[in-house]
This record gives C-alpha cells, structure tokens and sequence, in this order.
C-alpha cells in the first residue's frame, strides 16, 4: 500500500524527520491562501500514488498567490495515469544545495532489511547505483543509532554533516521498523548551504498484510478500500462480488479487449493459462485467479460479469490439479452463470478443467450440459491448445 | 531418499485445533505421516483426530521427540509460534499461513538462521517425500495425493504450491515418480529458495533431475544462474517459466504478492534465458516437462 505524499510526510514530521513548511489542499482558493500565508514561491505538486509525477505534468512551481491559485486548477483539473488528481501539497520552494538519496527496504534474494544511501540522489538515482551504500540490518532490536552514522561515514560524511545526516538515516531506520514499512525513501532529501536537511519527495510503502498492526493509520488515512492501481468499473464490480463471501479467492479481474472470457486459477496456474492463450494466437478477455473453494453463487455471478463484456461470449475454466477447491461447485456455478446471461452451456463453455476433489460430480453435471470436460490427463497448454483449434 | 524428511520423521503441528490443520492432519495420518504432537495455546488436554494438543512446545517436548514441526496458525500469531520452535531446538519448520507481515518473516528467518534451524515457507503448501511422508497439505486428501505424487527420481521445488502437485501430476502420468516436492511459498521472502536446496538434492542419492516452477519477481533464479554457470549441477535441471507472455502487460500485478514485474528486473523472460543461459533446460509449455525430464535422464544413465 503506497501512501500519498502529504500523508507520508506527516508520518515524517511526526517523527521529526524536517520536511517543507506546506499543507494539503483540495480546491484553487486553498491554494492560493497557502501561498499568501507562507509569503514566498510555492511548489504544487498532485497527490495521486505515482512515480515520476514531474514528467508527467503533476509538479508546477508558482511565483505569487495568484499563479498559485491557477495552478492549481490547472493540476485538478489532470488525470495522470489513469489517476483523477482529487488533492495538492502546496509547499514552499527551497533552495537546493545538494540532493542525496536514503532508502529503507527488504533485499528478497539476502532474506533481509537493507538500507541504501546516496550523496548524489535525485531523478535517475537507480541509474547511478556504485554512487549508493548499501548495509544489511537485523530487524531484530530496533534500529540502532550508530547504523545511521557508519553508513553516513561510509559514503564519506564528515563533521556536522555526517551527525546530521547519520541521525535522520536512524530517524528513517526507525520509522522504517515501526511502520511495517516494506519501502521508505527519500529522494531528494536535500542539504541546504546552511547545513539543513529537508525531505522534498518521500515514497512509503506499508506492508499490506501488517495493517492489522496499524488501525490508527487505516482509519487516520482511510485505507481500507484505497486501490494501487486506478480500477475499471469492471474490477470494482469483481471486488463486490468477491466481497459477498468470504469463500474462495475470486477476485483479482483484469479486463483485457480479448474475446474468451477466462475463469483460471490459483496464481501459478493462472499465469500459465494465461501464457498459453497468448502463445497459442488466443484473445483473453480478462485475466483472474480463483482458488480456495468459492461459492456457487460467486461463481455465477462472476461468469456473468465476464460475459457482459462486450464481444464476449464463451468462457474457458482452467485450474491446476486442485487439493479442496469442489470442482463441482465451480462447474455448477459457470452453468448456472451461462445460462443467467442467455447463454447455452454446450456452446459457450469451450473448456472446462478442474481436476482433483470432487470430479466425477462436476464431470456428471458437465456431462448433462454437453460441456466439453477435461481431466488431469490433459495438460493446461494442450486444453488451451484445444479451445483455440475448435475456435478455427 | 528424499530431502529434509523421510518416513521416520515426526512431526508436530503448531494451531493443530485450527480448521485447516485439522483437515490436513487427518488427511496426512491417512498418507501414513508421523504426526505426533500438536499445539494450541488454552486447548492443552484436548486431541484432533487421536493427536494429543499441548498448550506449549515445550510440554509437547517433554513427552515426544518431534524433528519438524508445521505452523498453521494465525498471521499475527506466526512470529511467536516460530520463535518458540526455534527456541526450543526444532530443526525444521514449515509454515503454512499466508498473510505474514514481511518483517516478521525477516526477523523469524534471522533467528532460525542464529539457531541453524530451516523455514519452508510461509504462505506454501508444505513438502512431500512421495510415499513417505507429507508436511503440509500438498496434494490434499490421501488418495489424491497418493494418485498425483508418486516416488521416483524427480526433485520438485515451485514457487506455486498448486503448480507443485500439478507438476507431480504430470510426471506421475508420465511414469516418472518424484523424490521429494517442496511448495517453497509465494511470498517475496521466503525461508528456503531454490538456491537453498539445490545442495540438498543434489546430496540426495536418489535424486536424478529437478523440476523447477518459477514465477515472476526477485532475483533467486538470476543468482542460481549464476551459481550454475560457476559450479555446474551433477542434475540435470528443467524450469518452467510462468507469465512470460503475461510480462507483456506492464504495470499489471499478476499471482502471488511476490508476482510483480517491474521493468526487466525479475521479468520472466530474463530470468528464462539467464536459466537457459546456465544450462537449465527451460519447457516452453508444461506439457513439455516430461519429455524433458526422461531426456535428461536417458543422458544420465
């Protein structure tokens, strides 16, 4: 879950880490009075969960309230990938000496926390990656202070600096821990000619499946139904369906411009589906993952939305060789969801392949709708391989 | 023989009282695993399917000599369930539970690694010595685990755990049996990767080839690449690569929570040709794997 600028920032200042005296607006005339009140040039920049906003036209520097003002209309008035830019940060404009870059997050392939630290930071700091320290640490005891001073020295600080920047890294390090954070980055933390340091951008990324941990922040921030991706009516319409009941995993529904609608799962099983159709000169109408063991009426109702697609009306079951998922249940429910939509199961469901528990009785329902059942004998691609040859 | 298990093993299940664990004890004393101890905090006294339920590891201890132990319990329960195995000297752990909080993990992989002690997992379905045992739930009840695994010279380790009983499956059709199966878990950071346990099969005697089932994410096939071309494998090894045609669609977050491609680090397509790179003989369909499998073996012998 990535946390928008203005809420990271106030995670920050919370934590005594120093950021741009700014506010959080949401309209032109809040905009303009946050300009007039810190009397200098602001910068306005779009609260949306992107990456690289200044290139995409979401960061403007105004001189005046008024330029302030109009900017900031102009900014609401965007939507940068595929994001309605609904708020702004209005901050004021600081003088950058020189911008360095401190990283926390978890190295997957050594198993462990890692911090990175850059004196020459900014846009493209992956780019110059023998210019980053790196250092491992437990997350065992908390982050000790004297981490943040060794890899300050490491990156060649000295004097006041190397306090200064040694004790913000440990401010971060901290933070990083105790926010089940599983990404906190500054960049660009800047130095100013007076010796300073102020976070001008912060990326902070909260370990979702830690959130029972962090109530305060969920309901502080709202975060229970934020998306990380702007979502289609589409998927909003799965995420409903899928919220129902608690059964089974059936959300997770991509819209792609295909025709074969797709019921597939779990992860693994889904993904090389998925792969078999492209490969095989197939067009998917959706991506999916089912698993666990969904309910009937999930099933339907999520077989429906798929065909109401437009151009869509055949639909392929692919799972793997299943453990407890009731294939029976599944098969009941994309016939039930066929037939709902005006649709014949002999005809319309091309494929369907749930081996494991519960078989011979999907395979006796199938067999009643004429649906063309396969078993573990055939394998995912060769079920795939079969669909795209009778489509031809 | 197999790796990290065979059928002496016995076994301990921490949140044995748990839905799921219940269901997977029953179904794994069927398939003939030594499930001798289980653990709920406030249950002690009690049994689930004839499996005596302690309230701490240590009064389980006291009465059982356990070598594994398997962890279904709760997300917000599974640090401490971990640290009171690895305290109390339990050489392996595989754990099943899904949602951990990655610090967590990190932190309970640091304390298992202090005690020389093994994680499988989290969020996986377990491991399978075929006709031995099974910690876990791979496979499901005993007699479709028994039709979809079968014992023989395959090594399995996935990233998917129903893609490891998929995969037995098609070797099994195919007349070849498997060693030992392990569901390494879907998680970013997991206990033992691909990486960890190649040297284990590689030891294992009766090991011939191993299966590989990647997903996109991380770095772990890159550096066993890399490992390979150093220090090639006396296995030979088979991958199959999941959602490299998927790859095309950028910016989409596909499978597992450790499923996401950014750029071309971790994309499918690198990791598959780093593998091919190495030596690794990578299927272009699943159905391919068999056939590669016998291959690969008829050039052993």
């Amino acid at each position: 879950m990535r946390l928008l600028e203005w809420e990271s920032k106030s995670l920050l200042t919370a934590a005594g880490v120093p950021v741009p005296a700014g506010e959080h607006v949401t309209d032109p005339a809040a905009a303009e009075a946050v300009a007039r009140r810190l009397g200098r040039p602001v910068i306005l920049k779009a609260q949306i969960p992107a990456s690289n906003r200044h290139a995409k036209g979401g960061i403007r520097k105004a001189d005046n309230p008024t330029d302030a003002g109009a900017a900031a209309a102009a900014l609401l008035a965007l939507r940068i990938d595929g994001w309605p830019v609904e708020s702004l940060l209005v901050e004021e404009a600081v003088n950058v000496q020189t911008e360095l870059f401190i990283g926390f997050t978890y190295d997957n392939a050594a198993k462990s926390a890692a911090m990175l630290l850059s004196r020459r930071g900014g846009s493209g700091v992956e780019r110059r990656a023998d210019s980053v320290h790196r250092r491992y640490f437990s997350v065992r005891d908390g982050f000790p202070a004297y981490l943040g001073r060794e890899i300050a020295a490491a990156a060649g600080m000295r004097g006041k600096t190397l306090l200064r920047v040694g004790g913000l890294t440990a401010a971060l390090g901290k933070l990083f821990l105790q926010l089940d954070a599983t990404l906190l980055e500054t960049n660009p933390l800047a130095l100013l000619a007076n010796g300073d340091l102020v976070v001008l951008d912060v990326h902070l990324q909260l370990d979702d499946d830690a959130l029972f941990r962090h109530n305060d922040l969920v309901e502080r921030f709202q975060l229970a139904d934020r998306s990380q991706r702007p979502r289609s009516d589409f998927e909003r319409e799965a995420a409903a369906i899928d919220a129902v009941d608690h059964r089974g995993v059936a959300g997770r529904l991509i819209p792609f411009d295909g025709d074969l609608g797709l019921l597939i799962g779990g992860g693994g099983a889904s993904l090389t589906a998925f792969d078999a159709i492209l490969a095989a000169g197939g067009r998917p109408a959706n991506y999916c993952e089912i698993g666990g063991n969904p309910s009937v009426w999930k099933v339907k109702e999520l077989t429906k939305l798929i065909l109401r697609q437009p151009g869509v009306d055949k639909i392929a079951v692919i799972m793997n060789v299943v453990s407890n998922t009731r294939a029976d249940l599944i098969a009941r429910g994309v016939i039930k969801g066929v037939i709902e939509a005006g649709l014949t199961p002999e005809k319309h469901i091309v494929a369907f392949r749930v081996p494991g528990a519960w078989e011979a009785e999907s395979r006796a329902i199938l067999q009643r709708y004429g649906v063309p059942a396969f078993g573990r004998e055939t394998s995912i691609d060769q079920v795939v391989q079969h669909i795209v040859e009778a489509e031809r | 023989m197999s790796i990290l298990v065979d059928e002496n093993t016995t076994i301990l299940v921490q949140g044995i009282t748990g839905r799921e664990a219940s269901t997977f004890v029953a179904e794994s004393l069927a398939y003939g695993a030594k499930i001798v101890a289980g653990v709920t905090p406030g249950k002690g006294g009690s049994s689930v399917h004839d499996v005596p339920v302690y309230d701490s590891v240590a009064q389980a201890l006291a009465d059982y000599r356990c070598d594994a132990t398997i962890i279904s319990v709760p997300p917000p329960f599974v640090l401490d369930a971990a640290e009171e195995a690895v305290d109390h000297g339990l050489p392996l752990l595989v754990i099943v539970t899904e949602r951990v909080p990655r610090r967590d993990v990190v932190r309970l992989l640091e304390q298992a690694d202090a005690a020389g002690a093994r994680v499988i997992g989290p969020n996986c379905l377990g491991l399978i010595a075929p006709g031995k045992t099974r910690l876990g739930m791979a496979g499901g009840n005993a007699e479709a685990t028994r039709r979809a695994y079968t014992p023989g010279p395959v090594g399995i380790i996935s990233r998917s755990g129903g893609m490891t009983t998929e995969i037995a499956s098609l070797l099994s059709q195919a007349g070849l049996g498997q060693s030992t199966a392990v569901s390494i878990g879907g998680d970013p950071i997991v206990g033992a990767n691909a990486l960890d346990l190649l040297p284990l099969f590689e030891a294992d005697p009766e090991t011939k080839a191993l299966v590989l089932f990647v997903e996109p994410g991380g770095n772990v096939e890159e550096r066993l690449a890399q490992r390979l071309a150093e220090r090639p494998s006396r296995l030979p090894i088979i991958a199959f690569v999941a959602g490299r045609f998927a790859d095309r669609i950028q910016g989409v977050r596909f499978g597992h929570a450790g499923a996401i491609v950014e750029g071309n680090k971790g994309s499918p397509a690198h990791k598959a040709a780093a593998l091919q790179a190495a030596g690794v003989m990578v299927a272009e369909q699943l159905s391919q794997i068999p056939a590669l499998v016998r291959k690969a073996l008829a050039g052993e012998a």
